[in-house]
């Protein structure tokens, strides 16, 4: 991965706008934040090969970036987005590493569903 | 140590082995004992993916698998069994499942000792629901015959509520075996490990106490 190039990213996001896509939506502080810190709220959440079609796609910010998709019915977001590969199964896979290059957001989107 | 007729080892994460019981693991691989390690999952769910990143959530798993088998080899072990569940989701498997799998593997291996981590003290929602479910298959056995359970915790109120752990195992002349096992899982463990060279040479207390006593509890049932 390497850091977000904003026009790459959002050629990427057009490029699977109005066909079905396999998304990949995480939200992490790790599974041990409350066991280092007892005053930390843990949350999180997951979503792994939700099937989607979405009418346009946007990256906005200065970076870290927010990434938001507009479905027919709905919509997918995420934010502190920070990294990106365009993998070789033509993937699109976004994370949002945290100071100490810890992952704390994903959202990927595939054409094929995520293993 | 007591010598044992076979070890199974249940943990969820590629490394969970490293930091609690390679050391362990290891002079029982050099007595000769056959260790069997059953790894649920891939740690396909790790925030490490290097810094600068070399990882992406898709190739992290397979980054993992091979830093899995480089860590059993470095420790040993030759049964080294990865089970396919995935990382963060054990306690939502039905739980009968995990449970047969885990009295398939004793019925099989006739294990005379099996390490986990204790229900109720381990941390990760994963730990736990392992450690309950290897706790349902071994409770199953009848008691004359059941293999000893052994279990790691360290969570914040182990000591006050388990008591100092009634086995500690001192692998002093062992170490190489655990830190190449500890370093062998370099996607988690790379930043943590740059200064241990400088503790060892400096005779670092804290730190040669922290990675020579393998510290584990009989369960209770
Ligand atoms: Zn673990």
């Amino acid at each position: 991965m390497k850091p977000i190039e904003r026009t790459e990213v959002q050629n990427a996001i057009d490029s699977f706008a109005g066909q079905d896509v396999y998304l990949h939506l995480e939200t992490t502080n790790g599974a041990y934040a409350t066991h280092v810190d007892e005053a930390f709220f843990s949350a999180g959440a997951y979503i792994r090969n939700a099937y989607i079609q979405y009418e346009h796609g946007k990256i906005i910010g200065d970076g870290p970036y927010r990434i938001g998709l507009k479905l027919n019915i709905g919509w997918v977001y995420a934010e502190g987005v920070n990294h990106f590969e365009l993998d070789e199964q033509g993937r699109l896979l976004l994370a949002g590493l945290d100071f100490s290059g810890k992952l704390a957001v994903s959202m990927q989107l595939s054409p094929t569903p995520f293993e | 140590m007591e010598k044992e007729r076979h070890v199974l080892v249940i943990f969820p994460h590629p490394d969970d082995e490293a930091f609690s019981v390679s050391g362990t693991l290891a002079i029982h691989r050099e007595a000769g004992t056959p260790v069997t390690y059953l790894c649920l999952t891939l740690g396909e769910m790790g925030r490490n993916l290097g810094n600068p990143p070399f990882a992406t959530r898709e190739s992290l798993p397979k980054i993992r698998k091979k830093e899995l088998i480089d860590a059993a080899n470095a420790i040993g072990i030759e049964d080294l069994r990865m089970l396919g569940l995935r990382d963060k989701t054990i306690e939502f498997e039905d739980d009968e499942k995990l449970t047969s799998m885990f009295t398939d593997a004793i019925n099989e291996l006739n294990p005379s000792l099996i390490i986990t981590f204790y229900p109720g003290y381990s941390v990760h929602p994963d730990h736990e629901a392992t450690a309950r479910a290897v706790v349902r298959a071994v409770e199953r056995i009848e008691e004359k015959i059941r293999p000893k359970l052994q279990c790691v915790a360290f969570s914040n109120n182990c000591i006050d509520e388990l008591g100092q752990p009634d086995i500690i195992h001192d692998i002093t002349g062992i170490e190489d075996k655990k830190v190449a096992a500890i370093t062998a899982h370099r996607s988690q463990t790379e930043a943590m490990v740059l200064d241990w060279k400088e503790k060892f040479e400096n005779q670092d207390a804290d730190f040669l106490e922290w990675i020579r006593k393998e510290r584990l509890w009989t369960y209770k049932f």
